[in-house]
């Protein structure tokens, strides 16, 4: 229990897919104009994130992995192919984002059919989210790490939370930079990307932390 | 297909609308790559020979893809070369393509490739649409490489792996700043780059 709770926490704080490997950083700077819809754009990457990551797990450990197919030498004789020397990891990255693009797509129509209001708070931002290399970014290193299904569940949830932290605080700090006084090139996009390198030096104070 | 509209569209993104300090597109695997020459040239070479094909793949096919399932085309167009070029880097370029890590593959999403099979591609035909890529993806890789010297320079004192600045460790007189290998350095530097760019060209200041 402590190793998942250890890898939970290490992707929230200390491996910060944000902050730390500066990925979905499009959408990270794009929507974090106000709390409430970065609020909402971190819920909805916590749910995809959640079952992405867990299931690429899946499909790279029967599919396509070095010797992950050896259960189908069970329906066709062996004598023709043998399932146990294909390795298919190459086809890692078309599967995931087709994986990605399809749990998007049925999370979209399942909210708009029993849960209209959620889907209306977050409506507009999941098709973004296809495109968010946060969540392509999870399942890589998901495959690059060798975690198991049980472990990938935990990564995923942290990787989607440790996200949605930083986007909502980025939105709080940006929401209260209205009232500052910042030269005119930098403002916008210049003066976030310096606030979001002083929020990534804040959060290396967690490095280190071991479990 | 006018030489002036090829000027136009080859060397606009790198300075005028460049797609990183403009357009805010392609960040996200940008910066990871960063703490070293090397590895940033040949991103910025992944990424440009990625935009240049599948903008050229997407334009040759744009007549006989779907509105509704266009994304979905685009992707798998974008998906397949990515795919490709990781498995020559993996060949040929065993080293840096461990160094590159899930960085390459985070290419597909990267947002300039999609941005311009979409916002380019889908409309004009398929040799400006190739030149467009290569344009876009200089733009990307001269930010990446603006960024790299710097973080390498200070970081380690040293460009493409050649010691510019003896480091105090061998018997020189840098004391390299480990700050610039870390994350945040390439968050300021590129907060700096688009500083200057606003500052040389006013019309790009957003207002706040």
């Amino acid at each position: 229990m402590e190793h998942y709770l250890s890898i939970l926490l290490k992707s929230i704080f200390v491996e910060n897919l944000a902050l730390a490997f500066f990925l979905g950083m499009c959408t990270f700077l794009a929507i974090s104009k106000n709390v409430k819809t970065a609020l909402g754009l971190g819920v909805a990457v916590i749910v995809i994130q959640a079952i992405t990551v867990p299931a690429n797990q899946l499909i790279y450990s029967w599919f396509l992995k070095k010797g992950a197919l050896v259960w189908a030498n069970g329906f066709i004789s062996t004598s023709t192919v043998d399932f146990s020397t294909v390795d298919l990891s190459f086809l890692g990255f078309i599967s995931y984002i087709g994986v990605i693009a399809a749990m998007v797509q049925i999370l979209e129509m399942t909210l708009d059919k029993f849960f209209p209001p959620l889907y209306n708070a977050l409506g507009i931002f999941l098709p973004l989210i296809t495109v968010n290399c946060a969540i392509l970014g999870a399942s890589l290193f998901m495959e690059q790490r060798k975690y198991d299904f049980v472990e990938s569940c935990f990564f995923g949830v942290g990787c989607g939370v440790g996200w949605a932290l930083a986007i909502a605080a980025l939105a709080g700090i940006r929401e209260k930079m209205k009232y500052s006084d910042v030269p005119p090139p930098l403002r916008g996009l210049g003066i976030t990307f310096i606030t979001v390198g002083l929020m990534a030096l804040a959060f290396m104070s967690f490095s280190g932390i071991q479990l | 297909m006018a030489a002036g509209r090829v000027n136009k569209v080859l060397f606009g993104p790198v300075l005028d609308n460049n797609p990183i300090a403009l357009q805010i597109l392609g960040i996200c695997s940008a910066l990871a790559v960063t703490t070293k020459m090397e590895t940033s040239v040949v991103m910025a070479i992944a990424v440009i020979a990625v935009t240049a094909f599948s903008n050229t793949a997407v334009s040759a096919i744009r007549h006989y893809i779907p509105g509704s399932i266009r994304i979905i085309v685009q992707m798998t167009v974008i998906a397949s070369l990515v795919i490709v070029v990781d498995q020559l880097l993996k060949a040929y370029m065993f080293d840096i393509s461990k160094q590159l890590s899930v960085f390459v593959g985070l290419i597909i999403t990267n947002c300039i490739v999609m941005g311009r099979a979409e916002g380019f591609a889908m409309k004009n035909s398929p040799g400006i649409s190739f030149i467009d890529g290569v344009g876009n993806g200089l733009g990307y890789g001269l930010v990446l490489l603006f960024v790299a010297f710097f973080r390498e320079l200070f970081g380690s004192g040293s460009i493409f792996g050649y010691e510019i600045m003896q480091l105090t460790r061998n018997g020189g007189w840098y004391n390299p700043n480990n700050l610039m290998l870390l994350p945040p350095s390439a968050f300021f530097l590129i907060g700096f780059l688009i500083w200057i760019i606003r500052a040389w060209k006013p019309e790009q200041i957003e207002e706040a």
